[in-house]
């Protein structure tokens, strides 16, 4: 007498075939521990570290209709990636953030794998060269960390300096990625 | 817009919306429906999502899903709801009571059978029925009493 998956596996495609979910989620596993993934029809929109309270923060940005779905192509690339076997992303991307963080993400977004840059020099690149400080927020607040890069966003002595998701995670993923860390 | 957003915030997911419901309404719609009850089912929450984007708050919503599955139900069933015509003083039934008379609501007519499964099996008050059969309050009670009374006959 209960919801089998086959029934629940057909009531959730039915559902995304017909355009109903703002956003779809999954939780998915990695060498950096679980990952809360999300996208919209426009793309990948939020990876999250925290997985509890990620459908709550899906509902005031994107709308309550938020489904639990695979994300194979978010999950395949990440894989991918966690493997060693790709150094950039082919995803879709829904950035839903004002102007001057999106202006600042998509610098950072040509920061390239294995290398490391500042809040300074990404700032300059971003076409705010005095913003280093406001940049160092839109790096805390990145709505897609792994594929958009802040992890390779470093201080100007070369110290870590913070990540949102623990700098033992961003120390893993520079290592992952051959960075030479200074300290 | 920031009014109508704050005003929105008791909504949950739809994701935990569908998991505090799924089975109840699934067992419910098999009492109703039998085999037919999947393909109710899988309707009752489409069009729960269709109209999730249009909800105001977030109250209530076991006693909305269910009046969606009574709807559902009724269109398959292809009844139009209705108070039944002799007006006889109602009957309740205590809980236990209905427990041993339950498995007989299956020969019950549809609108009785909804009301009574709806009262006994998942304790909705009779206005959340009412609006489950868009039927009257009055209707809804009465629907429930001439259920019991003709399971108390069939026992």
């Amino acid at each position: 007498m209960t919801v089998d998956e086959q029934l629940d596996a057909r009531f959730r495609a039915a559902a995304i075939r017909e355009g109903l979910v703002d956003v779809r989620y999954d939780v998915i596993d990695s060498p950096v521990g679980e990952l809360a993934i999300a996208a919209t029809d426009g793309g990948l929109c939020r990876i999250s570290y925290q997985v509890d309270g990620f459908d709550d923060e899906l509902v005031r940005v994107f709308g309550a209709r938020v489904l639990r779905a695979p994300l194979d192509d978010v999950r395949r690339e990440l894989d991918e990636y966690f493997d060693g076997t790709r150094r950039t992303f082919d995803l879709q991307l829904d950035l839903r953030v004002a102007r001057f963080h999106e202006d600042v993400l998509t610098a950072l977004d040509r920061v390239p794998y294995g290398a490391t840059t500042t809040y300074g020099a990404l700032a300059r690149e971003a076409g705010h060269p005095t913003a280093a400080r406001a940049v160092g927020t839109v790096m805390n607040r990145n709505p897609i960390p792994i594929v958009l890069p802040c992890h390779r966003v470093v201080g100007a002595n070369g110290s870590l300096t913070g990540y949102a998701g623990g700098l033992d995670r961003k120390r893993l993923l520079l290592r992952l990625e051959g960075a030479t860390l200074a300290l | 817009m920031m009014a109508a957003v704050a005003q929105r915030q008791g909504i949950p997911p739809f994701e935990r919306f569908y998991q505090a419901h799924r089975e109840e309404v699934l067992a419910y719609l098999r009492r109703l429906l039998g085999q037919r009850a999947e393909d109710a089912w899988q309707e009752t929450f489409l069009r729960a999502l269709r109209a999730y984007d249009r909800l105001e708050h977030g109250r209530h919503l076991r006693a909305w899903v269910f009046t969606i599955a009574t709807r559902v139900a009724m269109d398959e069933l292809r009844v139009k709801p209705r108070a039944p015509l002799e007006a006889e003083p109602a009957v309740e039934l205590r809980r236990d009571a209905f427990r041993e008379i339950e498995h007989l609501t299956d020969d019950l007519p549809p609108t009785e059978r909804a009301a009574v499964v709806l009262r006994y099996a998942y304790d909705l008050p009779y206005d959340d029925i009412a609006a489950a059969l868009g039927s009257s309050e009055e209707a809804a009670r009465a629907a429930a009493s001439s259920g019991v009374r003709r399971l108390r006959r069939s026992q």
